[in-house]
This record gives C-alpha cells, structure tokens and sequence, in this order.
C-alpha cells in the first residue's frame, strides 16, 4: 500500500482510496452513488444541502459525505432507513417551497431536484407554509432566473466567485429570504456580468435557465453533439443541442480534459448564427457594383481560375489561407489540407488561432 | 452645618450601568453633586459599577448607592433625585441612615448564595482604571503563566476542567492543547464576545466591569496556544463595553502586557476589536471567523476544526469571555484550586443571568452543581407577585424549558443536557402560570427562523415551517397531528442542520412538548390557551368576588370595553375588547382571569 | 461623498477582510448604506460589489434606505417578550403612524426598529431612543418616551 493511500469501509466493502479524499469522492471512486445538490467538482465542498449524509462509525450524527475527509479505517454507510428518511425530508421541504410546476418548467427531464423527488418518493404538500412568489427575471438576453425555483444551494454564486471570479453574483438577505443575486438586485449587463452562463451550468434546478433555449425542446430529446469551440486555442468541449436538425442550445461537457464543463460566453452563447436568417447560404459573385446570386459550380469555377492566375503570376508561396472561427472545427481542417496540399503554400491561419 | 472630618471619609458610590442609566444613576449622581456642593462638602463620588448588572448583580432595585463613611458602607435601593435630598440630611449630616430606604434582608440573601470568581471584582473597581486593577493583583495570572512552559499552562488549566462557558462545554484545555500542536503559523486566539442569546449579558457584565481579566485571559491563552494575534469579536449592540475594552486595551499596550516582549519573557502579542453587525448566528465559531474576514457570517462544516484551520485558514483558537476570564485566577491560584468547586464533570462557577418573572433580576454567579431550587428561591426570591413557578427556560434558544417538577435537579453541562435543554452562554429565564409554553416555544423558533443563516436546507425551511405550525397553534387554528409533525421536523432539523444553531434550535419545542403537551392539546383540542397569553385564545373576565373595585382595568382599557363605577366591580363587554391584555396586567387583585 | 469615502478607505488601507468594518463606517458616516458608496469602495478596493451588497443584506445592522432623525430601538428579548414588549411595539408604531412593513414614519422623523437583545433583561422591557436607555417600559412610558425625542 503506498503512502497517499488509506483503506476505508462503504457499505461493508472494503477499499482503497486517496488520503485527502472527501468521502463523496471515496465513495465516487468505489461506484457508490450518494446522492447531492450542492455539491459540484468545480467547487469547494459546501456542505448546504445536507443530502449527501451518512452514517460514519463511532459518530453519533450524521455526518456530509462532501465535506468530511476519510481517516483511517473508517467506516461508511450511505443507505439505511434512518438515512434515507432524513434525506427524504430535506427534499420534502426543499419542495414545500418550490412552484412544483414541473410540467411546464424548462428544467424537466434534467432537473437534479425533480429526480430526487421521484426517487424518494416525496413532495412538500405536508407543509402549507409560505412559498417565494418572485416574479421571473428576464433582464438580459441569455440567462432567465426565477428564483421561486432556487435551493440556495450557492452553486450559482460560488462558480461566479471562486471559478470566474467575477463577482456577478452574490447570496444576498438571510435565512427564508436569502437568494443570490446581482449587487441591489441590479439587471445584469456587460457593466456587471460576464455571461459565461456558468451559474446556469451548475444550477441543479431550473432556477438559472439558458433563455435562447427556452422552450426549444427537453433535455431528452436532444441529439448531442460533442465539438470542441472554435472560438480559441483552448480547445474547451461542450455539446451541440440539436433538435429536429438544428443547433438550439450548448451545454456543458464536465468530463472534458481541458475546461471540465466550463465555457466562456462565446462557446455557450455564441452560435446564434448558425440558424440566423441573415446568413448568406448561396454565393455572391461581384458583378459592377452589385453582388449577384451565382450557382456553386459557377463560383468554385471562378475561385479555382483565379487561384491558378495568383499562382502562375505570384508562386504558390504568395498564396496563404484565412478560416473563420464561425466554421466548424472540419471546415478548418479542410481549408488547412486544401491550402497545404491544393495550393502548396505553409500560410494558413485562423482568426482565433485554432 | 456638620464638621469637616466627615467631609473626608466620605465615598458615596452610584451604579452607572445600562440599568442603572435607564433607572436616572446619572441624575441622581447629578443631585448629590449639588447638593453636597450646596453645603460646602466634598466627596468622592464613585459611578461605581458599570453597569446594572455589572455591579452587584442585584438591578431589580436600581438605583443602588452606597453611602460609605469612616469605612461605615451602608446600601441604599430604588434612590430617585427626590431622595438625595433627605439621605445627605439625616445620613451624612445627622450620621442617621434613611432606614426605610435601605436594602432589604433579599439583597443579602442574593448575595450570600452566591460563590463570586468572576463577578468578584466587578463592581469592586474602576473598569476604566488599570492601577485598580493591578491594585488587586491583576496581571499577576499572566506573569506567572509567561515565566513558565506554554505546556505547563495548558496542564494547569486541564487539571482545573474548566469547559468551555460559551455553550457546549469542550473541555478548554484540550482544545488549546489541540492547536498548540496544529501546524501553521501565525495562529489566533479569538473572544467570543457575540453574546447574542436573547435573555444573556453575561459576558458584557464582565467586559464592563472587568475588561481586563478578559485582555489577561487573552494573553494567558494566547501564550499557551504560541498565538501571536488576539481577536474580541463583540457586538456592537454593546457600546459601553466597546468602549471600556478599547481604554483597557490601551492601557494594558502601554504598560507593557500587550506588544511585543511581554514582560521580558520575549513572547509578542497584541489584540484587535472586531465589531459584529448584528447577526447572532456569528457566535457560531465558524461564522464568526467568516464574520472576522469579512464575509458572511455563515457557518461551514467541521472537520476541519478552527483548532487545524480556523481565521485566515490558520489555527485558531476561540473561547468565550467568561471562560477567559475565568483563566487568571485559575493560573494564580492554580487549577487543583479551582477543580475544588463545583461537580466531578463541571468544575468552577458559573455566570447566570437571572431574568423572566422572578422576583430578583440579575447576574448571579454560583458553583456548578448548585440545585435549580436554590438558584430560584433562595437567590431569586421566588417569582413576582408569589405566582406559581412553571418553568425556567435555559440556555437560550438552544436550550429547552426545565418545569418545575425538576427543581431540584443540579445545574451542570450533562444534567441539563439530560432534561433536553443545555447550558447555553447562561441565560436563565424564570417563568410562572401566566406564561403560555406554546407563545415560549414560537418566540424562540422565531428568533432561531430570523437568524438563520439560510445555508442548509433544514434550518433554513424546516424552523420556518415548525414556527407557522407554532403559530397556527397560538391562533386557534391548530390540527389534529400538528404535535406529531413538530416532532418529526424538530427531531429532523436537530439530526441533519449544518451547525449548532440549526441542530439546537428545536429544542424549546421538543422540550415544552415533552413536558407541557397538555398546553398543546389545550390550544388545539379546546381552543384554550391556559395562560391566557394568545390573543386570539384569550378570554377575560372579571372574577367579581376578587375584584375590589379600584378601576385600574377601567383606566388602563384602550378600548373602552370596560364599564366600572367606584364601588361597583367591573365588567368586560367582549365585543368592544381587542385582547391586548393591559387590564389583566393592571390588576393588582389577579381579579382578572 | 469623495471626501468621506478616502478618508474610511484610509482607515483600511490594504487591511484584508475589512469590508463590514468599512460598511460600519459608511453607515456612521451617512446614516445608511448608499449605492453610490458601495461601488465606489467596490472599484477602489477591487471587491466585487455583489459582495458588499450580499454582506450588507446579511447583517441585520445595515440599512440600504434613509432612516428617521429619531431611532428608536426595542428590545425583543425573551425577558422583553415575557414582559409584554410586543404589545408596547405595536402601540408605538401606531403611534406614529408607521405604514405596515415599514419601519420609518411617512414624516421621516422616527424609525422604530427592533433587535434580538440588549442584554438590559433586569429593567424589561427594554427601548432604546436615540441611544438613551429607557428602562421597565410601559404604554404610558411610552408615549412619555416619543414625547420626549420629538423635542429632542
């Protein structure tokens, strides 16, 4: 056994794991689900939603799998009946102050607190109490908050901190009436906020919603489509949301090597311009002053002659490539080859360097 | 005009405390000024204690003055200005003491049951003077402790098992023995003086009247654990005591105990005051080290412990006022001494702050072990107006209601935790029949809801629907299995919250529950609340063979639902009334029910 | 605005975790929280002012509006409450004519606030009007009291 290692018990099984292992990720490693909602790799352990309990040896309470180190020999349980009912009846009240409005809320499908609901078997009717009852947030173009849905499980606000460290948004108030939001409740703009879209990345609920993609299809309707941006040489993953062949949101891809689910505003907001109706979709050739509609033959036609003219006149190594980072990451490739092989020529380059 | 040689020996000393304020100590102070300087005499007044409490404890009958001649000290309470007048006639001129004013056999009695460590000086000295202090052997407890190993402190106070006074009871030594031993440096000492427990001002009768055997208790700690830094984190609802520590902090800085090479034992130490912001959820250690960095004051899970990574991530070590106060008698008179006091389990005295329906309010210090009994008869006199002792409530809002049926049962860390309740940081309120268990229990719980952090999910939405049950209950509105889900939610919020607040803050419920379900049942069954406390539930009447017919009701009735004539008893038309209850209070017959 | 602001800034100088002490000073230095002032310590201090906001609206110390010339503030402590200072409040606010939820008068002369504790237990109920203490609090004692304040 190597020093960094330590054994420890889950469930009556034995087995190994880091020695600065949280018994979340012990239990991640060991197969063992246990379930969560605040909790997400990109943070600090948060220890708010109090879900991710278990029973721990020798210890009276019930101790959070996400914030506990493992020691040890020590011994774990993540199920029981006493276990399972407290989880229950943190969901249960999580929901006693939630809309309930599945049916039509954005989030369904995809939504980590419906599953727990269904899994537990447990709504919020048993308490009649005061619900939030904030009207729907939709002051910028890209995100829609609608804070009756929040859990305050600070996903939001953390990732705007300690990940973006933008500081757009905060938990602001105390206690029932605490939620995160901008600096005085401010709308957001450029002036305050990145709009990366982390916060809605992260938010387990559909509290933080992708506004462009509202309404545009369930999570399990849509084809996936993994790509890596083009939008610079980071080379950060995330999925294409297609539906019914057309791109209608970019979700994160959080088992990516390089950003691990996060993006910045251009790979998650930025492919308006896929579907847009402005997009030129035939070729235009110059003619005078105007340009004229020009079949394709006809216009790879022209293009290919006046290549061949550059050349004959310039030499192949005049000749150089420019792609757009608007082209898809094969386009790129394509146009490389097409200039290396077709023309002969090294000068090949990309506005965003890819 | 009297002789000059009393001039000389006279000291009339005068309570200035919050209380005492309230209660006019600054005119009356005023009065005598001017009326000894009328008469040609000059004396030493004294704004003796610091504060009502600060004092002698006993503010029940502020405004206390001491009129001391020749050595001769004899107590006056309840003085007004009118008074100064005929007590500097017949008591300083004429040596005559104004007997009817002077202290009754209760304030001795107060006093005699007590075992004062603590509140010894307090009272006794000037808080805004170090020579006082020094005067009676202050600093000596740190001096000792710093010609010495910081282990040897840490053995002497382990064998005294002095626990932690803030609320738990951790065992004090062992936790700086835990940090002394962390890796990281600097590491911190942190006073928690964030006494925010409704019904508690302990700690700021000590800053007050003592504030520097808290800065030496800091230094003694700070030198066991090789902290280089101390923090007061107070609250700044506490101005005076703001104040007094700010002139003692100075005073200690420039007479060598805090800076650098304290004493010449080479160790370097200093101390800061942090104000709070009104948040009593701070006093939660973690949240309070947030609170110190700025930050909102949210608790975070333990492990690790602040002893490992406390304030700005490095170990830290935080105790409340009282237990640092506690330290330098126990280094002076080492800690066999003080483990002499109290229990096997709880050792030393304790500080209680004695409020609620008793006869007796103010600060009380006594061993531990002591019975509820004593505390509330032979100290507190009983409750007012000889009404019947129900229950008293402690330790705050993490504490439950003990009923009488257990008054006899000690006062320490586990017997309390026995009856559901806890030591909490001290407070100790009494209450009698006409207190409603159920209007208790929903005034804690809405304390506890209004100072949740909002963190995690059970204290943030659980006390919030255990409070609207609460609620329903006291308005007539409760439902059968409304018990039942109090007890499923408190036994749930205790088991799964994130900190102390959350884990603790069903307790008033779960322990009136167990102890006064009857009261329950009433309100939800019969729709009768049997103190008459919930307005909606309430229905007065007049008790026409008690009634003597003196029209205080009639006069304090803000809503004319009262008719009374002199010599006719008076009657309660129940549809004017509003229920605000001012003639059940006015009445001095209990004729109203 | 500038002026006052340096000054607090220079109090705080590069010291770490000083942004409740630098609100405490705002609200000392005009009576409340302003925007205004939130960012411009929130540029200065390169503190986002999300954070400041999230700090102000956490402690209950912190007013985000103008108050009343005259502060009154009662005690709600269990020793207050058993003594009956909720009905004192009520008779108070009604009094001055303070609309429900708020707790400044339309004539912005009193706000009236409570606080969990002033630790004053033995002389329960407890106010406090404009930093006097007034002690064994009654309805008449009251009414004496705003009497008292409005002449200042």
């Amino acid at each position: 056994m190597s020093d960094n290692k330590i054994k420890i018990t889950i469930n009556g099984t034995e087995t190994l794991c880091n020695r600065e292992d949280t018994i979340l990720k012990a239990a991640k490693r060991a197969g063992v689900h246990i379930p969560t909602l605040c909790n997400d790799e990109r943070l600090e352990p948060y220890g708010g939603c109090r879900l991710c309990i278990v029973e721990v040896k020798g210890v009276a309470r019930p101790l959070t799998a996400c914030t506990t180190p493992v020691a040890e020999n020590m011994e774990v349980v993540t199920e029981s009946d006493t276990i399972r009912k407290m989880r229950a009846h943190v969901i249960e009240l999580l929901l006693s102050n939630h809309p309930n409005d599945c049916m039509r809320c954005e989030k369904t499908g995809d939504c980590a607190l419906q599953n727990l609901s269904y899994e537990y078997g447990v709504d919020g009717s048993r308490y009649e109490g005061e619900k939030w009852d904030l009207p729907i947030r939709e002051d910028n173009p890209f995100i829609t908050y609608e804070p009756n849905k929040c859990i305050l499980c600070g996903r939001c606000t953390r990732i705007c901190n300690e990940v973006v460290m933008a500081g757009t948004i905060e938990l602001t108030g105390r206690g029932f009436n605490s939620m995160p939001d901008t600096a005085f409740r401010k709308p957001r703009t450029l002036e305050n906020c990145e709009f990366c879209g982390q916060c809605v990345s992260t938010c387990p609920t559909g509290a933080l919603t992708d506004r462009k993609g509202r309404g545009k299809g369930r999570s399990y309707e849509m084809k996936k489509v993994k790509t890596t941006c083009s939008y610079c040489g980071t080379g950060c993953n995330f999925y294409l949301n297609v539906k019914d062949n057309k791109v209608v949101k970019v979700t994160s891809a959080y088992e990516a090597p390089v950003n691990q689910g996060n993006l910045c505003i251009k790979g998650r907001y930025g492919y308006d311009f896929i579907h847009h109706p402005d997009r030129i979709k035939t070729p235009l050739i110059r003619k005078g002053d105007k340009f004229v509609e020009a079949s394709w033959d006809e216009a790879l036609e022209l293009v290919a002659d006046k290549f061949n003219e550059l050349i004959k006149k310039y030499g192949r190594e005049k000749v150089g490539g420019f792609s757009s980072s608007r082209c898809t990451n094969e386009e790129n490739y394509l146009l490389s080859k097409w200039v290396r092989c077709a023309i002969g020529s090294n000068n090949v380059d990309n506005c965003a360097r890819v | 005009m009297s002789d000059a040689t009393n001039v000389k020996d006279l000291l009339i000393r005068v309570c200035v405390g919050t209380g005492g304020l309230a209660a006019g100590s600054q005119e009356v102070i005023d009065e005598f000024g001017r009326q000894l300087g009328d008469r040609g005499i000059e004396a030493e007044i004294v704004k003796k204690c610091v504060n009502k409490t600060g004092c002698r404890g006993f503010c029940a009958k502020d405004v206390l003055v001491d009129i001391i001649i020749g050595g001769k000290s004899e107590t006056y309470q309840l003085i007004s200005t009118d008074k100064v007048g005929r007590i500097v006639e017949e008591h300083i001129l004429k040596g005559e003491p104004v007997k009817e004013w002077l202290v009754g056999p209760e304030y001795h009695s107060f006093h005699d049951r007590q075992t004062k460590i603590l509140l010894k000086q307090c009272g006794h000295i000037d808080p805004e003077d170090i020579q006082a202090y020094l005067a009676i052997g202050g600093y000596e407890g740190a001096k000792k402790a710093l010609s010495g190993k910081p282990a040897a402190v840490i053995d002497e106070i382990k064998s005294s098992g002095l626990r932690g006074r803030g609320g738990a009871g951790f065992p004090t030594g062992l936790k700086w023995e835990i940090c002394s031993k962390a890796e990281g440096h600097p590491k911190y000492i942190i006073c928690n003086a964030d006494e925010g427990d409704p019904g508690a001002f302990m700690d700021r009768s000590v800053i007050e009247g003592n504030p520097h055997s808290v800065i030496e208790g800091m230094i003694i700690a700070g030198y066991a654990i090789g902290a280089s830094y101390g923090y007061v984190y107070i609250r700044a609802e506490y101005p005076l005591a703001i104040h007094r520590l700010k002139i003692a902090i100075s005073d200690a800085r420039s007479r060598g105990f805090l800076g650098k090479n304290i004493s010449g034992s080479g160790f370097d130490f200093d101390i800061r005051i942090k104000e709070g912001a009104g948040a009593f959820i701070c006093g939660e250690e973690t949240a309070l080290i947030a609170s110190i960095e700025g930050k909102r004051g949210m608790p975070r899970a333990k492990p690790p412990f602040p002893a490992h990574k406390g304030l700005w991530g490095k170990p830290t070590v935080i105790n409340n006022v009282e237990t640092l106060a506690n330290l330098p008698a126990i280094i002076t008179n080492g800690g066999k001494w003080y483990a002499s006091i109290g229990t096997e389990k709880s050792k030393g005295t304790k500080v209680f702050a004695l409020t609620g329906r008793i006869k007796n309010t103010g600060l009380i210090e006594v061993p531990m072990g002591i019975s509820l009994k004593e505390i509330i008869y032979d100290i507190g006199g009983g409750c007012e107006k000889n009404r019947k002792f129900k229950a008293v409530q402690t330790g705050g809002p993490s504490g439950g209601c003990i009923p009488a049926s257990h008054i006899d049962m000690p006062v320490d860390y586990e017997s309390l935790m026995g009856v559901g309740s806890m030591m909490g940081s001290g407070g100790m309120v009494v209450m009698d029949e006409t207190t409603c268990m159920v209007d208790m229990s929903k005034f804690f719980l809405s304390f506890t809801q209004s100072e949740s952090c909002g963190k995690c999910v059970p204290c943030r939405v659980g006390t919030k629907r255990m409070l609207e049950i609460l609620t329903r209950i006291t308005e007539g509105k409760g439902k059968e299995g409304d018990i039942e889900l109090l007890l499923e939610l408190g036994t749930n919020i205790k088991a799964t919250s994130l900190c102390g607040l959350g884990m603790s803050a069903p307790n008033p419920v779960l322990s009136t529950v167990r102890f006064f379900r009857e009261e329950y049942e009433a309100h939800i069954r019969e729709g009768i609340c049997p103190a008459s406390v919930c307005k909606a539930l309430r229905r007065y009447v007049v008790n026409v063979e008690m009634c003597k017919m003196c029209g205080k009701c009639f006069k304090a009735c803000p809503s004319g639902a009262i008719t009374w004539e002199k010599k006719k008893p008076a009657s309660i038309d129940k549809g004017k009334c509003i229920k605000c209850g001012a003639c059940y209070e006015a009445c001095p017959f209990s004729a109203i029910t | 605005m500038t002026e006052k602001n340096e000054q607090i800034l220079d109090k705080y100088d590069r010291e770490k975790g000083s942004v409740i002490s630098i609100l405490q000073d705002v609200q000392e230095a005009y009576g409340y929280i302003p925007e205004d002032a939130v960012f411009w310590f929130s540029e200065r201090l390169n503190i986002p002012a999300s954070s400041f906001f999230g700090v102000t609206t956490f402690y209950a110390q912190f007013y985000l509006k103008p108050r009343g010339k005259n502060i009154i503030t009662a005690c709600c402590g269990t020793a207050c409450h058993v003594k009956g200072s909720a009905g004192i409040i009520n008779r108070v606010r009604e009094e001055l004519k303070i609309p429900a939820g708020e707790t400044t008068s339309t004539d912005g002369k009193f706000t009236v606030e409570t606080i969990a504790c002033v630790g004053a237990c033995s002389i329960a109920p407890v106010f406090i009007g404009n930093k006097k203490v007034f002690g064994k609090m009654t309805l008449e004692k009251a009414s004496e009291m705003l009497k008292e304040l409005d002449k200042g």
